[in-house]
């Protein structure tokens, strides 16, 4: 069976490039230019999908983007697998492998569909609310089995191989839409040198024009199509995108186009190729040009295989020369569904009749198809289709559309095609984007979108302006164009359009449910979202229920909630629920479209910002080394800090036993580049200091260096650092390494702000300097062999710093501890850091110099009780409750950030959580890190917390194992003991005690 | 209340759905009630049907501007969980989650409350302390909460990408198994329909436009639509808080800003538990119709327009993707947003106001939905007593004042 | 995404570079020891939070690093103007046009 449905001429498909492909695993034929769509039709492929509730075979639709059914998965290797792409929207490549998404053991014989049909009747709108309750305990069991039901195209299951890119335009006109408006606004604005974007979501520009029979000077729309875009190709500002569509329309006239670059021509894009790719673009003016979409008439078994929109039947004829279908009966409201009576005439196919709701129909196309023949039932629609597989024929009867009543008992037609037209829906979803509510226009029955407000600096076009003879359309283009690009500050040039012979057309006539005689309960299943299988008696019965909003009518009965966002069935169902109201159109409302228009790839949203990009990674200069030296990383921040360096095998513990002893005993060297560092410059800079940190900074001389801890105006520890003196008016703050930017965002804003009077700069300059710590009793002499620095404890005592030669590289040494030991912490130029720290390792191999990671340093100040902020501190510590009253000056004139706020009641309980040292009871274990405290260990859960443990280690210097830790009212609880319940019903004791551990008089490093 | 079953639906089946009754009335207002409530979203609709039910108090309105569920009841990503950090709020949410295990046939209205799972992945070695303590306190509190390493997170979660190419690779999880999702439209509706059968009166399209106050003390609301008298007003109006605490003169400590969320196509089931990521940023479920269901963090600007800015989309789906590497080829459907009122400390303010009989139930920020059955019942208990409910006691806005907050920054699944 | 204008760079910038840091105008009490608790905790978290015009305030976190006002609508998130620190706004909920309208324009 080869392409029975393609007609012997016609259509705009390359017959010389026949493609083969696979559907549902049988093998088929089409054209170059042909949409997977157009060549499953082409082949006689009825039956594209079961249906999501009822399991009801279905058939196509459309033949653009509003199509509900032909919904498929798509791929031939797991990787490339697409779950729910449109057949009318994507074109045909060779090769290409798709399959239904629902249906077994196969669409045509689908068992599910049997339990459809019996159980379809219990299955109203909102039935799952109304069962599935009881037993309580079985819902689980309920859900696995609605579960299994749930879904269209399923996702690959392997990593996608294909990238996607991002690009970010700014232009003056953006036109969305490249049918007869869009092409017009284009010229327009073209024309006047303004930088335009024409997008269209389609294979090629043209729009209605690819497929009508109205002829422009003459000739045929394709024609002009074809001159337009060569004139608009050749204009430098002007940029076509095709196979792109304008997908979200964002605050301040910000849009974003989703480009399909390579889904043409194959499942995945050439290797280096991007897939697709997402315009981010700021537009100074949009001119809106998206069309209308042709709306179905809502009537008895209209889901059957067969059933089609008209206009879409006309695509297929004109655009891709395939007929679907022999005899075929049209159902309309409107004259200019005719077009596709006269376009199945010239197909060579029979048309059995038309039923045209209208009294008196005499249009032009109703006239000439009435002169050619056709007979035309008029005051009548098709009421019911007959046919389970595919339509075998229509029910047609007498209607009276205001009445809503089948008025003659009517007569069955044969026909294997029926096809309506309920009128047309301008396409406002993007106008909506931003809240804009859409207006009810009674002479098109139809939203156009409403105002921009200022708030969408929007022109709107053609078709979705409500604007429908292919001549105004035109014109209307064209000016939106020229006064879009006036508005960006462009002059418009004049020019001609083409001549069109405007087509004598009637009114329709407002029907959207058809009657039926039965009532809409009792009739045949008449589908509003074919999709999401959302019928007339659904609507009726959700605002029965109660559903009165038209936002209740659709989450109840999901009208409009699919992938195609209810293109179709919007109107209809806002029209059925109106009516079972008895309320109007306006009155119902309508209800808001969201971004996407039509659904994207999250690839193409997320752009390259994934794995390696996903976030910056911050290396300091030494990470070369670190590397080599085989140091496991830990993330700080964005920072890849060395965690420990492993030898031999050693796991975490080992490494870091050995780490801690070697620093204890001889001497260790830890990169501490990624401190933050901040200078800060200027006569106020003391000052500066003295209110944002909660100790003093008046009498620091320079050469000195000093621990500042940092609040926010709630009294809570937020960051710690030392600050050095360099100069009466210059000073190096340190950060946390996580902190850096926090704390200089924090400095600014009170600069800026509050204080703008004092005068203080602020350099983050993390970057420039890498700093390298040398820590343990053999650092002096580690460090005199490669410094001309005079290192006697004396003239470079503890707390202060000096500049001079290091590694013959100009440094800045600070002799500060964060280890409790003899240290010095080497600061040089980033460029020459590598060489620095190479030299001083050579230097450091007579006394076992060992690299140490942050995991060893953590452990080491731990020892020391010196906290780490964010670890032993959350957003609820003060300084008081950190043991650090000595930190915080109660007399300084200024009233510092934080001293009011660490007076407030709450602030100064007695029995606040307090940082203290926990020793357990047995040394050998250790207490997990955010294990929580109790005092008594047998009470019933819930149990009375009393603070957590938030720094726990072994350690080797001392041999046992000790922790710091937040207790209630702790610091008057020395000596007592607190218990942690762990996971496994094991309960670990541990003692209070001070939570400096080693070294308590500090003698070692002032040594 | 016409009672729903199987059984029911089989037999309305006969005579084609024709006999449902209306969920609930369009009553006229009376000129006074016990208890007006301002908010017909799921917690204002939770506290009607909780004081009708619970404490007696039937004579009850809930006032509402636009739809039933139409705020962020109807725009959240439905996510269910208890395990908070600090005992008031883990009380007070696991309250809510007792609640929820027992809701649709309290109602009797499925609310699919389905227990699947939520995950909250780390990625840091602080990530991993930070766990351990809220599961920790959890466990001590009586809320379930359980800790994973990396390999049983690479075990229980498909498809995650648990190796080490990612940015932050996955170090272990949380996991609270009794958390998971609910149908969110639905508990607005079984809430609404249970209230109405009690006699509650639900006033929808009728917007508060100002508050009467007699003595410093509220005596009734005005609408849009006329006066409304009440003994006592709650307030539950989530992201429109703020404004009305402008109306009845005085401020609040809330910001209203966006949230922004989306949906996939729906596809067939791949993720099974609730995924959160703090660190990366993102969260996912996916819903019994399909749908990937997918949020993050809020906009950064105080917003009322039920929409963000379109880079918080792109770092959310990014994130996604990180995690998921798989899901790059599925597409997203649609996105919007909610207005979420966002409180210092990351808790909800349920309280006393400076106008008395004036109550304020707000600030839920992001956490709201979950909340729902707990905090309708403790601002139901607080309204029929006039003092409030021992587990709301720590909510009161006077904690701005004496510094006693309850931070749950770091327990909330985004940060913000 | 909004699009700034920032008046240090004297340039329309995209929202990416930016961030919200609140409300606007909000000074530090001169004398924080005199304030009580209550004033402490109003000065540190009560906003005014309106549904329409608010003045914010912003940084050019990615640019200049500038602290600066901005007056936005917190509906339609139109921004009317953006000024200096130290400088007052040109537009107020008081003094402009309100723009309800728009407002209920577009809030479902």
């Amino acid at each position: 069976m080869s392409q029975v449905n393609r007609l012997a001429k016609g259509g705009r498909i390359d017959r010389s490039q026949a493609l083969s492909f696979t559907f549902n695993g049988q093998t088929y034929q089409g054209f170059a230019g042909d949409s997977l769509a157009a060549a499953l039709l082409a082949n006689g492929v009825d039956i594209v999908g079961r249906s999501f509730k009822y399991s009801r075979p279905r058939g196509i639709v459309a033949a653009g983007a509003e199509e509900p059914n032909a919904v498929l998965q798509i791929g031939s290797s797991e990787a490339a697998q697409i779950p729910n792409v449109r057949a009318t929207q994507q074109a045909l490549y060779s090769g290409l492998v798709a399959n239904s998404t629902n249906g077994w053991p196969s669409v045509n014989t689908d068992l599910m569909g049997i339990l459809g049909k019996v159980g379809g009747g219990m299955m109203p709108p909102g039935f799952y609310y109304k069962t599935f309750m009881y037993p309580q305990n079985l819902w689980m069991t309920y859900e696995k089995y609605i579960r299994k039901a749930a879904g269209l195209g399923r996702s690959p299951t392997e990593v996608d191989p294909d990238i996607y890119d991002q690009l970010n335009q700014h232009c003056d006109v953006l036109i969305v839409g490249a049918g007869p408006a869009g092409l017009a606004a284009a010229l327009a604005a073209g024309r006047s040198g303004a930088r335009v974007i024409l997008a269209d979501e389609q294979e090629e520009f043209g729009g209605s024009l690819l497929d009508t029979r109205e002829t422009l000077d003459g000739k045929p729309a394709t024609d002009w199509v074809a001159q337009a875009i060569a004139e608009l190709q050749a204009m430098p500002e002007v940029t076509l995108l095709p196979r792109a569509t304008v997908n979200g329309y964002h605050d301040h006239n910000f849009l974003t186009i989703h480009q399909r670059l390579t889904d043409h021509l194959g499942e995945t894009a050439p290797m280096g190729q991007a897939r697709q790719r997402m315009h981010r673009v700021r537009a100074k003016r949009v001119v809106l040009a998206s069309g209308a979409h042709e709306r179905p008439l809502v009537y008895a078994n209209n889901d059957v295989p067969g059933n089609m929109l008209a206009g879409a039947v006309s695509t297929y004829v004109r655009r891709y020369g395939v007929a679907p279908g022999q005899e075929l009966v049209l159902s309309t409201n409107n004259d200019y569904a005719y077009r596709v009576v006269l376009d199945w005439l010239d197909a060579g196919r029979k048309v059995v009749a038309v039923a045209d709701a209208r009294s008196n129909p005499r249009g032009a196309w109703v006239e000439e198809a009435r002169a050619r023949g056709v007979r035309i039932l008029t005051g009548s629609a098709v009421i019911e289709a007959r046919g389970s597989k595919r339509v075998t024929g229509a029910r047609i009867c007498a209607i009276d559309a205001k009445a809503h009543k089948v008025t003659s008992p009517g007569e069955v037609l044969d026909c294997d095609l029926i096809v309506s037209s309920g009128g047309y829906s301008p396409v406002v979803h993007l106008a909506s984007h931003l809240g804009g509510r859409p207006e009810w226009r009674e002479d098109i029955l139809g939203f156009v979108p409403g105002p921009g407000n200022g708030i969408q600096q929007r022109i709107d076009a053609g078709a979705v302006n409500g604007v429908f003879a292919l001549g105004d359309v035109l014109a209307n283009g064209f000016e939106a164009g020229a006064k879009a690009a006036a508005e960006a500050g462009y002059k418009a040039v004049s020019g001609s359009l083409p001549q069109v012979e405007a087509l004598h057309e009637e009114p329709m006539l407002a029907l959207f449910q058809v009657p039926h005689d039965k009532s809409t309960a009792r009739a045949p299943k008449q589908f509003v979202d074919l999709q999401n299988d959302v019928t007339a008696a659904g609507i009726e019965l959700a605002t029965r229920e109660g559903f009165e909003s038209v936002e209740h009518v659709k989450r109840y009965t999901a009208l409009g909630f699919g992938t195609d966002q209810g293109k179709l069935g919007n109107i209809n169902g806002l029209a059925i629920a109106a009516r079972s109201m008895g309320i109007s159109i306006v009155q119902m409302g309508t209800t808001m479209f969201r971004p996407n228009y039509t659904p994207v790839t999250f690839g193409a949203v997320a752009g390259r910002h994934c794995g390696e990009l996903f976030d910056a990674k911050r290396y300091t200069a030494m990470q070369a080394w670190h590397v080599k030296n085989g140091a496991e990383f830990e993330d700080v921040g964005q920072w890849k800090r060395p965690w420990y360096f492993p030898k031999n095998g050693e796991d975490l513990h080992a490494a870091v036993a050995r780490e801690c002893l070697a620093v204890r005993s001889s001497v260790g060297i830890l990169d501490a580049s990624t401190l933050g560092k901040i200078d800060i410059q200027g006569p106020d800079a003391r000052e500066f200091l003295n209110r944002v940190y909660t100790n003093a900074w008046t009498k620091l001389d320079v050469g000195k260096a000093r621990y500042g801890l940092m609040c926010k105006e709630d009294g809570m520890v937020f960051d710690d650092g030392v600050t050095a003196c360099l100069g009466d008016n210059h000073f190096l703050m340190t950060t946390t390494t996580g902190g850096a930017a926090r704390v200089l965002e924090w400095l600014e804003i009170y600069h800026q702000t509050e204080w703008p009077e004092l005068k203080v700069y602020f350099t983050s300059v993390t970057d420039h300097w890498a700093t390298m710590t040398l820590s343990g009793p053999n650092s002096r002499k580690l460090l005199a062999k490669v410094t001309d620095i005079d290192l006697d404890k004396d003239a470079f005592p503890f707390m202060s710093w000096k500049e001079g030669l290091v590694g013959g590289v100009p440094a800045r040494v600070f002799r500060i501890s964060f280890t409790g030991e003899l240290s010095y912490e080497v600061n040089v130029q980033a460029d020459y850091a590598l060489g620095v720290w190479e030299q001083i390792i050579e230097a450091g191999k007579e006394f076992d110099l060992t690299p140490y990671g942050t995991e060893t340093m953590h452990v080491l100040r731990a020892e020391k009780g010196f906290i780490i902020v964010g670890q032993d501190t959350d957003a609820s510590v003060t300084p008081d409750d950190l043991n650090m009253g000595w930190c915080v000056g109660r007399t300084k004139p200024f009233s510092w950030i934080g001293k009011r706020g660490m007076n407030r009641a709450d602030c100064l309980r007695e029995d606040r959580k307090q940082l203290v040292g926990l020793k357990p009871v047995d040394p050998n274990q250790v207490l997990p890190e955010g294990a929580q405290l109790v005092f008594d260990p047998k009470q019933s859960i819930p149990m009375q917390m009393v603070g957590h443990v938030t720094s726990s280690y072994m350690s080797a210097a001392m041999g046992y194992s000790f922790a710091m830790a937040v207790v209630k009212g702790g610091l008057k609880r020395m000596g007592e003991r607190v218990f942690a319940p762990l996971a496994d019903g094991s309960v670990i004791e541990a003692e209070i005690c001070s939570s400096v551990f080693y070294d308590p008089k500090g003698d070692r490093q002032n040594v | 209340m016409q009672r729903y079953s199987g059984f029911g639906l089989f037999k309305h089946s006969f005579s084609h759905h024709e006999n449902w009754q209306r969920m609930w009335r369009n009553p006229t207002p009376k000129p006074v009630y016990d208890v007006v409530i301002v908010g017909g979203g799921g917690h204002g609709l939770a506290t009607a049907y909780y004081l009708a039910k619970e404490f007696g108090v039937k004579n009850v309105a809930v006032v509402e501007k636009g739809w039933l569920g139409g705020g962020n009841t109807a725009r959240n990503t439905t996510i269910v969980r208890s395990n908070y950090l600090w005992d008031e709020s883990a009380q007070l949410y696991e309250h809510a989650m007792k609640l929820w295990e027992g809701l649709s046939q309290d109602i009797n209205y499925n609310v699919m409350f389905s227990q699947r799972g939520v995950y909250n992945l780390c990625h840091t070695l602080q990530d991993m302390r930070d766990a351990e303590r809220r599961v920790s306190a959890n466990r001590l509190n009586g809320v379930d909460g359980e800790l994973l390493d990396a390999k049983q997170v690479e075990a229980e979660i498909p498809y995650l990408d648990c190796s080490k190419n990612t940015r932050y690779p996955v170090m272990g999880s949380t996991v609270q198994r009794r958390g998971g999702v609910a149908r969110h439209d639905a508990v607005a509706w079984g809430y609404a329909r249970a209230a109405d059968a009690l006699g509650v009166d639900l006033i929808q399209n009728t917007e508060v436009i100002g508050f009467r106050k007699q003595n410093g003390a509220v005596i009734g609301v005005e609408t849009n639509k006329g006066f409304i008298g009440a003994k006592r007003v709650g307030v539950v109006t989530a992201g429109n808080s703020g404004h009305m605490a402008g109306l009845a003169g005085f401020r609040l400590p809330l910001e209203s800003h966006p949230l922004q969320a989306l949906v996939s196509e729906p596809i067939k089931p791949i993720i099974d538990s609730v995924i959160m990521s703090n660190a990366v940023h993102g969260y996912i479920s996916q819903s019994d119709k399909g749908d990937l269901v997918i949020g993050a963090g809020i906009d950064g600007y105080n917003g009322y327009g039920q929409r963000g800015s379109y880079h918080t989309i792109e770092h959310t789906l990014q994130a996604i993707v990180e995690m998921f590497p798989v899901l790059s080829r599925v597409r997203m459907n649609r996105q919007w947003g909610g207005i979420v009122d966002t409180s210092p400390d990351a808790c909800p303010i349920i309280s006393k106001t400076p106008v008395d009989n004036l109550f304020f139930n707000c600030g839920w920020g992001t956490g709201g939905f979950k909340a729902t059955p707990g905090s309708g019942h403790v601002f139901a208990a607080s309204l029929a007593k006039g003092e409030m409910h021992p587990l709301a006691k720590p909510f009161s806005i006077d904690r701005f004042h004496t510094g006693a907050l309850i931070d749950e920054h770091g327990a909330a699944a985004v940060a913000h | 995404m909004l699009h700034i204008f920032c008046p240090y760079c004297g340039e329309l910038r995209s929202e990416e570079e930016f961030h919200a840091k609140g409300q606007a105008h909000i000074a530090r009490p001169l004398d924080p020891d005199a304030c009580s608790d209550a004033e402490w905790g109003e000065y540190m978290f009560f906003r005014d939070n309106p549904r329409g015009i608010h003045h914010e305030l912003w940084v050019h976190a990615a640019g200049c690093r500038k602290y600066f006002n901005v007056t936005r609508h917190t509906v339609t998130y139109e921004i009317l103007e953006t000024y200096k620190v130290g400088e007052k706004p040109s537009v107020t909920a008081a003094g402009a046009p309100d723009k309800q309208v728009v407002a209920e324009g577009v809030t479902a």
